[in-house]
C-alpha cells in the first residue's frame, strides 16, 4: 500500500500539486486522471523522489519515503516508468534491461535468468534484445521502458501517460498487459493518463485531478458513471 | 623490404604513430569527462602533469620506474576525485563559460603549485626502455623499445578503458549516467558517484599519459610539460568529435602521423599552423566532429 497524504509541490511561484491525499493498494490499479497541467506528472515525480515537496508524505506500507533520494526509493520498491518512456536510445534493448535489473538481480545468471523472463514476458524485446532501442516502434519502446522497470522487482509501479503517442489497438493490447500484470503480481499501479477512456477501462480506483487538486478519488466505475466529472474534468463528452 | 622500413615516408608514419597515440590518449580522457559531465577540462594536463610529479618528484629518482608509476596513477585517480568533488561540481548547470573560466583558472593554479614546490627546473624520469632506435641493415627505423612501449601502453589503456565501458555493469552504469542521468536514477544508479568515477578513470588515463611524456627523453618533467601535448590532443578530440571515444583515438593517432608528414616535408613550424587550421576547417564542415552520429542530444 502506497499513500500519499497532503502532498503539496510548487516549482518557484508556481503551485503544481495542493494538499493531495489519496492511497493506491496493491494488486490494484489507481489511475491518476486529469487535463494538461493538473500536476498528474508532477505527482508521480514526488513520489519516486525527483522531485522534492513543500509539504506533505509519501510512505510505503507505513514507511516515510519523503526525503529519500531517487536511487534509494527504486530499491525501496517503487518503480517510474516516466513520460516519454525514458529508454535510452543509443543503448541496446537488452542494454536498456540490464540497466534495470542491477538493483534487484546479482551475478551474472540471476542477470540473465532475470532478463530471460522478460523475454518470455515481452516476446517481441527478445527478438530485437541487439536493437538499438531507438530503433523501436512506440508500442515497443513502452514495452521496453515496462519489462526495465518490472525486472526491478517492484511493488509498487509508476506509469506516466503508457498511451501517449501509441494507436488505439495498440494501447489496447498495453492496458491489457497491465492489468494482467497487476492481477497476477499483487503490484500497486499508480497509472497517470490523459486517456481517461481507456484508463477507467481497467482502473479499479480512480483519482482526478484538477489544477493541482484531488476533486474526486472514488472506484473507477463510480467515477467513470459521474456525469459531472466525464464533462467538466475529463473531457468525456458522448 | 628493410628498405621499406627504413623509408622516409615509413619514418614518418611510425615517428607520428608514437606521438599520435599520446594525443589520443589526452583526447580520450577529454571526450570521458566531456560525455559525462559536458566539461571541457582545460586542467586536465596540469592534473595529469600533477599526477607524474608525486610519482617521480616525491619519490626519490633511485625509486623503481614501475612503483613511481603506480604511484602517479593513484595520484591521477584520487585528484581527478577530488577536482570533481570541489570544483567541478559547483559548475553543474551554470551558463557555459563559466567552466571554461574555472577549468583554465584551476590550470593556472595547478601550474604555479607544482612550480612552486618542485620549481620549473626540467626534471629528467627513467627510461624504462632504450630510446635509441632499432637499425635494419645499418639504417636506423624509426622505432625505439621506449617508443614501442609508449604505443603498446596507450593500446592497453585504451582496451582497458573499452572493456570497462562495453562489458562490465560500471560501464553501463557510467554511459547512462552521462546519457541520460535521471532515467538512471529511475533505474538506481547512483548518478553524482558515477559522475566522480568518471573524472577519477579520466585522470588515471591522465597520469599515465604524463608519466610516458614525462619521461621521453626529449621532454622531461616541467610545469608546463603537458601544455603542448593537451593542445594537439585537445584539437584530437575535437576534430574527432567530443562525444566519440573512438573517433577521439582516430583523431589522435591520424593527427600524429599528418604532423609528423607536416614538419617532415614541409617545415616544422608549419605543424601548429596546419593543427590550427584543420581545427577551423573541421569545426567548420563538421562542428560536432568526423565521428560523431548526428543525432540530438535530450537533457
Amino acid at each position: 500500500m502506497i499513500g500519499v497524504s497532503g502532498l503539496s509541490v510548487a516549482y518557484g511561484a508556481v503551485q503544481a500539486l495542493r494538499d493531495v491525499t489519496f492511497e493506491a493498494e496493491p494488486g490494484k490499479i489507481t489511475a491518476v486522471l486529469g487535463a494538461n497541467g493538473a500536476g498528474k506528472t508532477t505527482l508521480l515525480r514526488t513520489i519516486s523522489g525527483l522531485v522534492k515537496p513543500r509539504a506533505g508524505v509519501v510512505t510505503l506500507e507505513g514507511q516515510t519515503l519523503t526525503g529519500t533520494h531517487a536511487e534509494d526509493i527504486v530499491r525501496r520498491g517503487v518503480g517510474h516508468v516516466p513520460e516519454g518512456r525514458g529508454v535510452i536510445g543509443e543503448f541496446s534493448v537488452e542494454e536498456n534491461l540490464r540497466l534495470g535489473a542491477l538493483i534487484a538481480h546479482r551475478g551474472r545468471s540471476g542477470r540473465r535468468e532475470a532478463l530471460e523472463r522478460q523475454y518470455t514476458l515481452f516476446p517481441v524485446l527478445g527478438e530485437r534484445r541487439r536493437q538499438p532501442a531507438a530503433t523501436l516502434s512506440g508500442g515497443e519502446r513502452q514495452m521496453l521502458a515496462m519489462a526495465r522497470a518490472l525486472i526491478a522487482q517492484p511493488r509498487v509501479l509508476l506509469l506516466d501517460e503508457p498511451s501517449l503517442g501509441l494507436a488505439p489497438l495498440v494501447t489496447a493490447d498495453l492496458m491489457h498487459t497491465i492489468s494482467e500484470l497487476c492481477a497476477a503480481s499483487g503490484l500497486t499501479v499508480i497509472l497517470v493518463e490523459q486517456n481517461a477512456k481507456s484508463a477507467l477501462r481497467i482502473a479499479d480506483h480512480a483519482v482526478v485531478l484538477y489544477v493541482g487538486r484531488v476533486v474526486a478519488n472514488d472506484r473507477a466505475a463510480v467515477v467513470a458513471g459521474d456525469e459531472r466529472l466525464r464533462q467538466y474534468y475529463l473531457g468525456l463528452v458522448e | 623490404m628493410d628498405a621499406f622500413w627504413t623509408s622516409r615516408v615509413m619514418s614518418d608514419i611510425l615517428g607520428g604513430l608514437t606521438n599520435g597515440v599520446i594525443y589520443a590518449l589526452v583526447a580520450l580522457s577529454l571526450v570521458l569527462i566531456w560525455r559525462s559531465t559536458r566539461i571541457l577540462n582545460f586542467a586536465q594536463g596540469a592534473m595529469a602533469m600533477l599526477a607524474a610529479y608525486v610519482g617521480f618528484a616525491v619519490l626519490a629518482p633511485s625509486t623503481n620506474y614501475w612503483v613511481s608509476m603506480a604511484v602517479a596513477i593513484v595520484a591521477g585517480v584520487v585528484l581527478g576525485g577530488l577536482t570533481e568533488r570541489t570544483v567541478v561540481r559547483t559548475l553543474y548547470g551554470k551558463p557555459e563559460i563559466n567552466p571554461v573560466v574555472a577549468m583554465v583558472g584551476f590550470l593556472l593554479v595547478l601550474e604555479s603549485v607544482a612550480a612552486a614546490i618542485w620549481s620549473t627546473t626540467e626534471r629528467s624520469l627513467p627510461t624504462p626502455f632504450s630510446i635509441i632506435d632499432w637499425q635494419l641493415a645499418g639504417r636506423p627505423v624509426a622505432m625505439s623499445p621506449f617508443a614501442l612501449y609508449e604505443v603498446v601502453t596507450a593500446i592497453v589503456v585504451m582496451a582497458v578503458v573499452a572493456i570497462v565501458f562495453q562489458f562490465t555493469s560500471l560501464g553501463l552504469q557510467l554511459r547512462a549516467a552521462a546519457l541520460n542521468p535521471e532515467v538512471s536514477r529511475l533505474l538506481g544508479v547512483r548518478v553524482t558517484r558515477m559522475l566522480t568515477l568518471g573524472w577519477m578513470l579520466a585522470s588515471g588515463v591522465g597520469a599515465v599519459t604524463a608519466v610516458l611524456v614525462a619521461s621521453n627523453y626529449f621532454t622531461g618533467l616541467t610545469p608546463t610539460t603537458m601544455d603542448g601535448v593537451f593542445a594537439f590532443g585537445f584539437i584530437a578530440a575535437a576534430v574527432g568529435g567530443l562525444d566519440s571515444p573512438v573517433g577521439a583515438l582516430v583523431a589522435g593517432v591520424l593527427l600524429g602521423v599528418a604532423f609528423q608528414f607536416v614538419g617532415d616535408f614541409i617545415n616544422s613550424n608549419a605543424i601548429i599552423l596546419v593543427a590550427l587550421g584543420l581545427l577551423i576547417v573541421s569545426l567548420m564542415v563538421r562542428p560536432s566532429g568526423l565521428f560523431t552520429r548526428r543525432t540530438e542530444r535530450r537533457v
